[in-house]
């Protein structure tokens, strides 16, 4: 801390060390130069001024009667800026304790340092300054008061809470004065790894010496007494990191603080303080506390200990720092965990919870404090590493993980090896310590982080929403679409445990101009070809409805994987997120079969999994349609009928009377036949479904297993893979018909052309038509994953009994594609971005927004027939 | 859509000069939505039919709509096929001299009563089976329907809603055409335009001389005004200017309808005191409605004075702007509008903005939500919004045995996930009270069955004072 200088200015050029995160209030009289002060060394959106603020109320600087709502506003802006861990400068007078009192609250709620900077160059000066300036002509008395207010206040800044407190008293020493900002010292964002992260030792040095040794470090202790050294050879290029607690109720906690030492001091180590430290240095300062929690080893164990050494420990201690920021602010790692808001922040609440956590308030029945759990609240991107409360198993829960599995109490010594996130542990040779509360045995088998995932928050998926995809970088979601799908998503969802991935909407080929046609393979081709894709694979397009299936080895392995407590073991849901079967037992019937199917194909070992996740086609359509076929479909082909035999029986009764009917009665007449065209080709898609064997079930993409997202790999993986399940086995399991076509191949073209038309003219959808390689980029940006191009008579049930009559066929041509392929685009990339966090084991939440966006995505406006 | 007209007045030919169109000739009429084209199928002196088929463009009727129609109107519909409003207004516009009762060449027949037969198909008879008969019957006619199957080839998809009606009475020309023009939109329960003001006047003209004395006169105007209550209330008001005598009649319909209702309007309005009463027991101040629908609670509690702030969740977007304008928000002094709050949000999230309330109402809404999201929805309430007062309603499914036309094992509402007996009910209860940390007691509400118990049945709990 600089202390304000006795001495009259030095012709040695001052320094100021700023810290680079901190809220600067200037101090200084009317006409001491605050304003020409601060555009000098800070940035214009740095300063705020007073005075603005008060020509922004007020349209006046100087309007004395907005001071009130001006400093509001100055309090607002400042806190704003240091919420977004900006620097903040207060351009006012400040020269009285009250007025300064509040910039110290908001610089404590933002967790920045305080900073008073002074400036007074003498009345002299500041007179005559106010003088020159018409806007300034107060009295001489308005300087003299602020001059004498400043006097008193000075000695006070100190215990007001003003970290750091610059003087400068005459105007050469304002205008000489350097200023350099200087990071944080626990922002140590340039150090980046890798590390080895090792939970609290608590003196227990034989188990660091062992765990040090199995992540590749040598140790080596020598010399007796004064003599005594450590020295710790890391692996190339490796360091470090304690989480602290390295004293106390162990057997060799000196030991342990010189092997720390000796590793800070070679630079392959860092440490945070713990509160055992915080409490020896108390001790080691001469201060009273009680020897408890395992204190009175560390004491006992110091007794033999050299004056010297002490003093080394004492430093040692001093210079601890409560949390490291580290490796571009990825990793932060702090005793007893930290919360996002304080990541690299710098105040007493943050040194606070860095040592002991959050606490509810209560105690337990063993008067121990009983912590709350901030990591289940933890939504920051930084991945957290502390210790501090002993456990039995290091776990990750929202990117945090503590690291002490209680080795003084009998448990094990764990690192993390950052950035591979693997654990190494060795375990205690003994118990050293009772603890006062046995080590907690979790409640339950599951993890601590399906257990926060019982619970998602609405935060996370309300209001406007930027989702970041690695595939289109960040899907906007509108508030509108948001609200829209958090009622589809509560009232008609799953449990969003089970809801991994939703399959993307698909746009069709653009329009043909074909006779009597709207879709053609040409078109489809075409795209490809223009889009350099070399190699697309076309699929024949099943008509029934899609499904999401995810398939566990057992009912335990989806308990661990999805941390579902229920007794299903997967789940088959739509396209919207439902529950596809309605009925537990034929959802299990389904699973067991294609189960089957999976350990026949050795599908299980074969992907070092136990669940597998399937995009299928499931028919009949009329089994999950029925709703719509009978409200919607069936009754346009009853009312075309009726209307138009109706209609071609008085025409022709006309016309058999001699009434010229114009030709009306031959349309007529067609008309009626495409009203039974329209019945036909919904039919073909309907059967009674009696029992599961009624069903058919397609798979067309094996979507991922563990630890694997497959949309890397190309179809004919997916068609092999599939094909495996479905061979000869099973009649529910139906295999898809494809094709591999090079766009810029002609014959392979008309081929593929001639394969739909016999695919269509046989009453099948269509096909759909996809880059080989599942996910491409052309010269354009990303590809359409896939287009469909259906059949004429499928595009009767959508455009109506009549849509290629050629006067309708010419008006349904100008249909515009650009909104869906986006939305097809962009929901692609949400549903790959989900399967990916879910495979990386991310917290739900952050499969949930994304699975979340797709359902908003969904509810846009867009022409459904398309 | 088509409507034949056939008479056996003799000359039956005379049809021709009454509609104001040449039998030997076909007729065109443009329309805005399409067209009518006319011809006579039959045209001697013992018989004559005409008809006229209105032919809707069905891209037109995509396509014409603005940029704010519902996307369903997209989809394949039975629009251009089931007759309905455009065929009134296709009845107004190519016949507009008969519908106007004029005759060129005949107007003393057109004032006289002739023997005609119209037959419309297809016809949507949205709703009850008999509503052609009591529509028609009661001006004269002898109705005749015939139901078609929804899909001939799939028989057990069972019945369309479309019917072939007949009609044949004695009448003049131009009351066939104005009962037309009138009840076929009412039985096809749609009109593909907005209904205005101008809708009153038209339905008070058409209806001139039968609509007031009809006994469905209420239902009609119901449905030909869209239900718009304002526009029905100011049409009934002006039918019934002429017959105040109808008022009788009126009245006493309205307390057969009431008595129909009463039940179930009296079992809300029960549980709904009970659930304010139980709040307002305990000296909540700051209460929450989870679950608030269109806000028949919330406007109870509006009406305690000790409850200052009274927010109304709900997960519908559509269910929250419905409340808004029931409980008159725009209207309401600022003092009252600054207790209520409406949120739209979701039971199985958690939610920041609920938390620290007084106490929590959850009326008729767990049976709503799957039993599987449950253990979601009981900790956002009991474990972190955690009020010290939760008060839960929900069905009691013994009690359904005692509704008359209940089918057995069936649930009270088709959005019911699912409805608890007591001993289930209680049994939740119980291990929520538990597991939470809350004291718990439940009551019936409504008249209870000595067997069965109350229809609806009620959980209190209460947060344990540690």
């Amino acid at each position: 801390m600089n202390t304000p200088e006795d001495s009259a200015p030095k012709a040695a050029v001052k320094t100021i060390a700023l810290p680079e995160f901190c809220l600067v209030v200037l101090i200084g009289p009317s006409g001491a130069g605050k304003s020409t002060f601060a555009r000098k060394h800070f940035l214009p959106t740095e300063v705020i001024s007073s005075d603005a603020c008060r020509g922004m109320v007020a349209d006046d600087e100087n309007d004395q009667s907005a001071t009130g709502p001006a400093f509001d506003l100055v309090h607002f802006i400042a806190e704003k800026r240091l919420q977004g861990r900006r620097l903040a400068v207060i351009d006012a007078t400040n020269v009285r304790g009250e007025d300064r009192a509040e910039y110290v609250r908001i610089a404590r709620r933002c967790h920045a340092l305080p900073v008073a900077i002074v400036l007074n160059p003498g009345e002299e000066v500041c007179q005559a300054r106010n003088a020159e300036r018409p806007d300034r002509q107060f009295g001489p008395h308005v300087v003299r008061n602020h001059i004498r207010a400043l006097k008193r206040g000075i000695r006070k800044l100190p215990k007001e809470g003003f970290r750091q407190i610059h003087e400068l008293r005459s105007v050469a020493e304002m205008e000489t004065v350097v200023m350099e900002r200087q990071p944080l010292w626990t922002d140590k964002r340039h150090e980046s790894g890798p590390f080895d992260i090792i939970g609290d030792v608590h003196g227990c040095c034989d188990e660091l010496e062992a765990l040090l040794a199995e992540l590749g470090y040598q140790v080596r202790f020598g010399g007796e007494g004064e003599a005594r050294r450590c020295e710790v050879v890391p692996p190339p290029g490796r360091r470090a990191v304690f989480v602290g607690d390295l004293v106390d109720r162990g057997p060799r906690s000196p030991d342990v603080l010189r092997l720390v030492m000796s590793m800070m001091a070679a630079g392959s180590g860092f440490c945070v303080i713990g509160n055992h430290e915080n409490k020896f240095l108390r001790w080691l300062h001469g201060r009273n506390v009680k020897p408890t929690h395992g204190l009175a080893e560390t004491i006992a164990q110091m007794e033999g200990e050299p004056e010297a050494f002490r003093d080394e420990v004492r430093g040692f201690l001093n210079g601890l720092l409560s949390h490291h920021w580290l490796d571009g602010g990825r990793l932060v790692v702090a005793h007893a965990g930290l919360r996002e808001d304080m990541i690299g922040r710098a105040s007493g609440a943050v040194r606070s919870f860095c040592m002991y956590g959050e606490t509810t308030g209560e105690t337990d029945e063993f008067g121990l404090p009983v912590r709350y759990n901030w990591a289940a609240d933890y939504r920051g991107d930084a991945m957290i590493v502390y210790g501090h409360t002993p456990v039995p198993e290091a776990e990750w829960l929202n990117r945090t993980i503590c690291l002490d599995t209680g080795c003084v109490f009998g448990g094990k010594l764990t690192a993390l090896r950052y950035p591979e996130l693997e654990l190494v542990s060795v375990p205690a040779a003994r118990t050293y310590f009772e603890p006062v509360r046995p080590l907690e045995q979790p409640a339950e088998p599951r993890s601590a982080q399906a257990i926060a995932d019982d619970m998602l928050d609405l935060d996370d998926v309300r209001g406007k929403r930027m989702i970041q995809t690695r595939l289109h970088r960040a899907v906007t979601v509108n508030e509108a679409n948001s609200a829209a799908a958090l009622e589809a998503m509560t009232r008609f969802a799953i449990n969003p445990k089970w809801l991994v991935y939703l399959p993307p909407t698909m746009s069709p080929s653009e329009t043909s101009e074909r006779e009597g046609l709207l879709e053609h393979p040409t078109e489809a081709f075409a795209y490809f070809r223009k889009q350099d894709v070399a190699s697309v694979i076309c699929q024949e397009k099943h008509m029934g409805s899609r499904a999401v299936i995810l398939l566990c080895r057992s009912v335990d392995a989806a308990r661990r994987r999805f941390g579902t407590t229920g007794e299903e073991s997967g789940v088959v849901y739509s396209r919207t997120g439902r529950d596809f079967f309605f009925d537990a037992d034929k959802s299990e019937a389904v699973l067991a079969r294609l189960r089957s199917a999976a350990d026949g194909a050795g599908l299980w070992d074969a992907l070092e999994t136990d669940w597998l996740a399937l995009d299928a086609e499931i028919m009949p359509w009329s089994a999950k349609a029925q709703a719509l076929l009978r409200q919607q479909y069936a009754p346009v082909g009853t009312a075309a009928r009726l209307a138009l035999a109706a209609r071609e029986e008085a025409y022709r009764a006309a016309a058999l009377r001699g009434v010229d009917l114009d030709g009306r009665d031959a349309v007529a007449g067609e008309r009626v036949l495409q009203a039974a065209d329209y019945a036909a080709a919904y039919r073909r898609y309907c059967w009674p479904v009696e029992s599961l064997d009624d069903y058919r079930i397609a798979p067309f993409h094996l979507l991922a297993s563990e630890g694997a997202v497959h949309m890397d790999k190309g179809h004919r993986w997916h068609m092999d893979r599939i094909a495996s399940l479905t061979v000869g086995s099973d009649p529910l399991l139906m295999a898809t018909q494809f094709r591999v076509v090079e766009p810029a191949d002609d014959a392979g073209v008309a081929a593929a052309t001639e394969w739909w038309r016999e695919l269509t003219e046989a009453g099948g959808e269509g096909m759909v038509v996809k880059p080989l390689d599942f996910i491409a980029r052309g010269p354009r940006g990303f590809v359409q994953p896939a287009v469909k191009c259906r059949g004429k008579e499928y595009l009767r049930i959508i455009y109506g009994p009549d849509y290629d009559a050629p006067e309708n066929i010419a008006r349904l041509r100008r249909r515009g594609l650009g909104r869906k392929r986006s939305l097809a685009a962009r929901e692609f990339a949400l549903g790959h971005e989900a399967l990916h966090r879910f495979v990386a084991r991310e917290p739900l939440r952050r499969v949930h927004e994304c699975v979340f966006g797709v359902l908003a995505l969904e509810s846009e406006p867009v022409d459904p027939r398309l | 859509m088509l409507l034949t007209i056939e008479t056996t007045h003799r000359p039956a030919t005379d049809l021709g000069f009454l509609l104001h169109k040449n039998p030997d000739r076909l007729h065109e009429k443009s329309l805005a939505f399409g067209r009518a084209v006319m011809c006579f199928p039959q045209a001697d002196d013992d018989r004559c039919r005409f008809a006229l088929a209105v032919e809707v463009d069905p891209i037109a009727l995509v396509r014409s709509k603005g940029s704010g129609v519902s996307l369903h109107d997209h989809y394949v519909n039975d629009r251009p096929y089931a007759a309905s409003s455009f065929l009134s207004v296709a009845i107004a516009r190519a016949l507009n001299t008969a519908f106007a009762g004029r005759s060129k060449h005949r107007q003393a027949l057109a004032e006289t009563p002739i023997p005609l037969q119209a037959t419309v198909v297809p016809l949507a008879a949205r709703g009850q089976e008999d509503l052609a008969e009591r529509l028609f019957g009661p001006l004269g006619y002898a109705v005749s329907t015939e139901t078609h199957l929804l899909d001939p080839e799939l028989p057990d998809w069972g019945a369309s809603p479309y019917i072939t009606l007949q009609l044949t009475a004695t009448l003049k020309l131009r009351d066939l055409l104005t009962h037309l023009y009138v009840l076929v939109p009412v039985l096809d329960n749609s009109k593909h335009y907005y209904v205005d003001d101008d809708e009153v006047e038209k339905l008070v003209a058409k209806g001139e001389g039968w609509l007031d004395q009809h006994p469905e006169r209420d239902f009609i105007v119901n449905r030909a005004l869209k239900r718009r209550r304002r526009l029905v209330r100011e049409a009934l008001a002006r039918l019934s200017e002429s017959e105040p005598e109808e008022e009788a009649g009126l009245s006493e319909r309205q307390a057969e309808a009431e008595a129909l209702l009463e039940r179930p309007i009296r079992l809300n309005d029960l549980r709904l005191r009970k659930v304010v009463d139980t709040l307002a027991a305990a000296g909540a101040r700051r209460v929450v409605d989870l679950g608030c629908g269109e806000g028949r609670l919330l406007r109870e509690l509006l009406a305690v004075k000790q409850f200052e702030e009274i927010v109304g969740v709900d997960t519908a977007l559509r269910a929250l702007e419905r409340a808004e304008q029931r409980l008159k928000l725009d209207r309401m002094p600022a003092r009252q509008v600054a207790r209520l709050k409406l949120l739209h949000g979701a039971l199985t999230y958690r939610d920041r903005r609920l938390e620290g309330y007084d106490a929590a109402a959850l009326v008729e809404v767990i049976e709503h939500i799957d039993l599987d999201r449950h253990p979601a929805l009981e900790r956002a309430v009991f474990a972190i919004m955690a009020p010290p007062l939760v008060v839960v309603t929900t069905p009691n499914r013994e009690y359904n045995a005692l509704f008359e036309g209940m089918a057995p094992g069936s649930l009270r509402h088709g959005d019911h996930r699912f409805e608890w007996t007591r001993a289930e009910f209680q049994t939740w209860g119980r291990d929520v009270a538990e597991r939470f940390g809350y004291g718990i007691g439940f009551e019936g509400i409504g008249e209870a069955h000595p067997d069965l118990g109350a229809p609806t049945q009620m959980a209190v709990f209460k947060r344990a004072v540690p």
